[in-house]
C-alpha cells in the first residue's frame, strides 16, 4: 500500500466516521398508537440524519403520568388541547417558541393563537378532529346527526352500539345532550347526565377503543368515535357514515410539544418546524386521516380526504361544535364518580 | 478439650449460620421486591390526591374512607360504597366460577394424563403447556376470533344452514368465562397432575374389589388423596382470575368494570391515586383472608388418608 492510497483510505474512514456521527442524532417520540406516518418519519430521518424512535401511549392520562414521573427518555409528545394547559402548568414543557420558527407562517390563522397555548409558545398542530357518531346505515336509516344514537338508541341499533370509553368525551357528549355547558359542575345538570347515561347503558354492547376493526367486522353497528377513525371505516365499508350531533359536539386538537427534560432538544425543534411544512403535514394526514391545521396542505392530500365529510365539517353543522376545555380538578372528580357509577 | 456433644453443637450452629447466610440474598430480594413496593402502596393510600394524578404529601384518610363510604354527589350524604361492592362482587363471582370450571375440566384431563403409560405422559404434559408459549393477550384475541359474530363458529353454523343470524357470544359473561377457562386451564391441570401422579392406583383397585361404585371411588379415594393438588390448582387459578383485566375487557367489552379496571381508573382518568392504592390493599387483604380460610378448611382432613 503506497502512501497515496493510504491517505485516501484514512480520508474515507474519516468521512465515514463523520457521517456516522451525524446519523447518531436521535429523536424519541411519545405518541398515541397508530398515529404517525412511517413515510413521513423516514423523510425526517433522511433530511436531518436523525434516528427516530416512536413509543405508543393509549391515553392522555397515561402520557401525563409517565412524563411527570421523569426518566422516560422522550423528547416529543402529542397531548390533546385539554391537557396542554396542565403540561404547561406542571412545568413539563420546554418553551420552544414555535411562533418564531420558519414554518410558523403555514399554520392556519384560526390555530395561530389557541386558548390552550396562547401565542403558540409551546405547541405545533399535529391533528384536528371532532367526536361524533359512526353508524352503519345498512342497519339504521334514520337521522344520524344526533347523540340519540348513543343516549336514546333507536330500536334497530339496540344492543349493537359501542361507546369509546374516554371519560371526558362521553361526559361532554352527555352534558350537551341534556343541554348543559361543558365542564359544568352544576349538580342539577349532572344528575340528568347520570340518569341519561345509566338509562342508556343497557342498549350498548361494549365500551371499547378498537372501533375500526369491530365496525368493519360487524360486531358494532354504531359507535361514538373520532372522525378520522370513522373515515377509515367508511373507506372499508361505504355504508358507514359519520354524524355530527346537533346537541353539540367537540372539536379537539393534538399538538406536538417538546418536553423540558428532552435529551435531543435541537432535533425536537427541527421536528416541530418540520411538522408545519404543508407537504409533511399532508403526508401525516394521509396516514392518520385527520386534518392538520396547516394551510396549503390540502393540495398534497389524497383526494378521498379533501372532500371527506368526516374531515371537512359541513357548514350546517359547524355551529354545533366547540373546542373542549380543561375541566377543573374538582369537576373531574365529580365526573369520575358518575363514570364509576355508570360502569359498576 | 471439647466433648463430642459440644463439637456436634458447634457444627450444628455453623450449619444454621450457613443456611441463613446462603439464603440471605434470596430473602433480601424477596423482602425488598415484595414488601418495598407494598409499603409504598400503603403509604400512598394515606396521602392526598394531587390535582392531576400523583399525590400531595399531606396525610389523609380520605382514600380509605371512600373505599367503603361514598359521599353522594347530589345530596352530599354519606352512604355505603355500593358501586365498589358491586364491582368487587362481580370480580369475585367470576373468579370463583372460573376456578370451579377449570376444576371440572382440569380434573378429568389430569386423571387422563396420570393414567397413561409412563413414557407417553410427558407428551401429554407437553401438549398442556403449549398455550403458555403464546402471550396472554394473543390467546385472548384468538378466542375473540372464534366467537365473534363473523367468527369461526358463527360463520360455520351459518354456512351449514343451522342458524341464519349470528349468535351473540362476544361481549357476554359466557365469552369472559370461555376466555378465562381457556387461559387458566393449564394452571389447574399441572398441580392436579402432580398429585395424581403420586396416587397409588392399587388403592383404586382395592376400592373396586370391595364393591365401591365408581362415584364412591372418586369421592372416597381419589379426591381426598389429590386434595393438595386441588388446593394448589384452585389458588393458582383464583388469584390471577380475581385480578383479571385483559380477558374481561377484550371479551366482555369493558361495559362492566372488574376490580382491576376500577383500580386502573383511579390511577388514570380518575386521578385519585390514594383511593387506587387503598382499593389495591383492600382486595389483597380480602384475597389473603379468603385463601387462609379456604386452605384451613380443605386441608384439615388430609392426614387421615395417604
Amino acid at each position: 500500500m503506497n502512501l497515496k492510497s493510504m491517505s485516501t483510505a484514512v480520508g474515507l474512514a474519516l468521512l465515514a466516521s463523520t457521517s456516522l456521527a451525524s446519523a447518531e442524532g436521535a429523536l424519541n417520540i411519545y405518541n398515541w398508537g397508530n398515529y404517525i406516518s412511517p413515510d413521513m418519519i423516514k423523510k425526517f430521518e433522511e433530511k436531518h440524519s436523525v434516528k427516530v424512535t416512536v413509543t405508543d401511549y393509549d391515553s392522555n392520562d397515561t402520557a401525563l403520568a409517565k412524563v411527570r414521573q421523569g426518566g422516560h427518555g422522550f423528547d416529543v409528545a402529542m397531548p390533546s388541547q385539554t391537557y396542554i394547559p396542565i403540561w404547561i402548568q406542571e412545568g413539563l414543557l420546554l418553551e420552544t417558541r414555535p411562533d418564531q420558527m420558519e414554518n410558523f407562517k403555514n399554520v392556519m390563522p384560526e390555530w395561530k393563537d389557541p386558548a390552550f397555548d396562547p401565542g403558540r409558545h409551546y405547541s405545533v398542530p399535529w391533528a384536528l378532529g371532532t367526536v361524533g357518531v359512526g353508524v352503519n346505515t345498512e342497519f339504521y336509516k334514520g337521522d344520524i346527526n344526533t347523540w340519540k344514537i348513543v343516549f336514546d338508541t333507536p330500536d334497530e341499533l339496540k344492543g349493537k352500539v359501542n361507546v369509546v370509553p374516554e371519560m371526558n368525551d362521553v361526559m361532554h357528549a352527555a352534558i350537551k345532550y341534556v343541554g348543559g355547558e361543558q365542564c359544568t359542575g352544576d349538580k342539577e345538570v349532572l344528575k340528568k347526565v347520570r340518569d341519561v347515561l345509566v338509562a342508556a347503558k343497557p342498549n350498548w354492547i361494549a365500551m371499547e377503543y378498537n372501533t375500526i376493526d369491530k365496525m368493519g367486522a360487524g360486531d358494532f353497528k354504531a359507535t361514538s368515535d373520532w372522525n378520522g377513525s370513522v373515515l377509515r371505516q367508511r373507506l372499508a365499508n361505504p355504508a358507514i357514515h359519520y354524524g355530527y350531533p346537533v346537541e353539540g359536539f367537540q372539536f379537539w386538537s393534538d399538538n406536538v410539544v417538546v418536553l423540558k427534560d428532552a435529551a435531543n432538544v435541537e432535533n425536537a425543534k427541527l421536528f416541530q418546524n418540520f411538522m408545519m411544512d404543508p407537504e409533511n403535514a399532508a403526508m401525516n394526514s394521509a396516514f392518520h386521516r385527520y386534518a392538520n391545521g396547516i394551510a396549503g396542505s390540502e393540495k398534497f392530500m389524497p383526494a378521498d380526504m379533501t372532500s371527506a365529510p368526516e374531515v371537512v365539517v359541513p357548514e350546517e353543522f359547524k355551529k354545533n361544535g366547540e373546542i373542549l376545555q380543561t375541566c377543573a380538578p374538582e369537576v373531574t372528580a365529580l365526573y369520575t364518580k358518575i363514570w364509576t357509577e355508570l360502569q359498576k | 478439650m471439647a466433648t463430642a456433644a459440644e463439637i456436634e453443637k458447634q457444627a450444628e450452629a455453623r450449619e444454621v449460620r450457613n443456611r441463613w447466610f446462603l439464603s440471605a440474598p434470596a430473602l433480601i430480594i424477596i423482602l425488598l421486591a415484595a414488601s418495598g413496593p407494598l409499603l409504598i402502596v400503603l403509604l400512598y393510600s394515606f396521602l392526598t390526591p394531587g390535582p392531576y394524578g400523583d399525590v400531595v404529601w399531606k396525610f389523609s384518610t380520605e382514600g380509605w374512607v371512600s373505599v367503603f363510604l361514598e359521599r353522594d354527589i347530589f345530596d352530599d350524604t354519606l352512604s355505603f360504597a355500593g358501586a365498589h361492592l358491586t364491582i368487587f362482587w362481580r370480580s369475585l363471582k367470576l373468579a370463583i366460577m372460573a376456578t370451579v370450571a377449570t376444576l371440572i375440566f382440569g380434573f378429568p384431563t389430569a386423571y387422563f394424563i396420570a393414567t397413561r403409560p409412563e413414557r407417553t405422559r410427558d407428551i401429554w404434559l407437553f401438549l398442556i403447556t403449549i398455550p403458555f408459549w403464546t402471550n396472554l393477550l394473543i390467546r385472548t384475541f384468538a378466542v375473540l376470533q372464534v366467537i365473534r359474530n363473523e367468527g369461526i363458529i358463527n360463520t360455520a353454523l351459518i354456512n351449514l344452514g343451522i342458524i341464519d343470524q349470528p349468535i351473540q357470544m362476544l361481549y357476554t359473561d359466557f365469552a369472559i368465562m370461555v376466555g378465562m377457562v381457556y387461559v387458566y386451564l393449564p394452571l389447574m391441570v399441572l398441580p392436579l397432575y402432580a398429585s395424581m401422579e403420586k396416587l397409588d392406583f392399587r388403592l383404586v383397585e382395592a376400592g373396586y374389589d370391595l364393591y365401591a361404585t365408581r362415584w364412591q371411588v372418586l369421592k372416597r379415594i381419589i379426591f381426598p388423596m389429590v386434595r393438595p393438588g386441588v388446593i394448589a390448582g384452585s389458588i393458582l387459578v383464583f388469584i390471577p382470575a380475581i385480578g383479571a383485566y385483559v380477558t374481561p375487557s377484550v371479551l366482555g367489552g369493558g361495559k362492566n368494570m372488574m376490580f382491576a379496571n376500577l383500580i386502573e381508573l383511579q390511577f388514570g382518568q380518575g386521578r385519585n391515586w390514594p383511593l387506587g392504592a387503598a382499593l389495591s390493599i383492600t382486595v389483597m387483604a380480602i384475597v389473603m383472608v379468603a385463601l387462609l380460610v379456604y386452605v384451613r378448611n380443605t386441608s384439615g382432613s388430609e392426614a387421615r388418608h395417604g
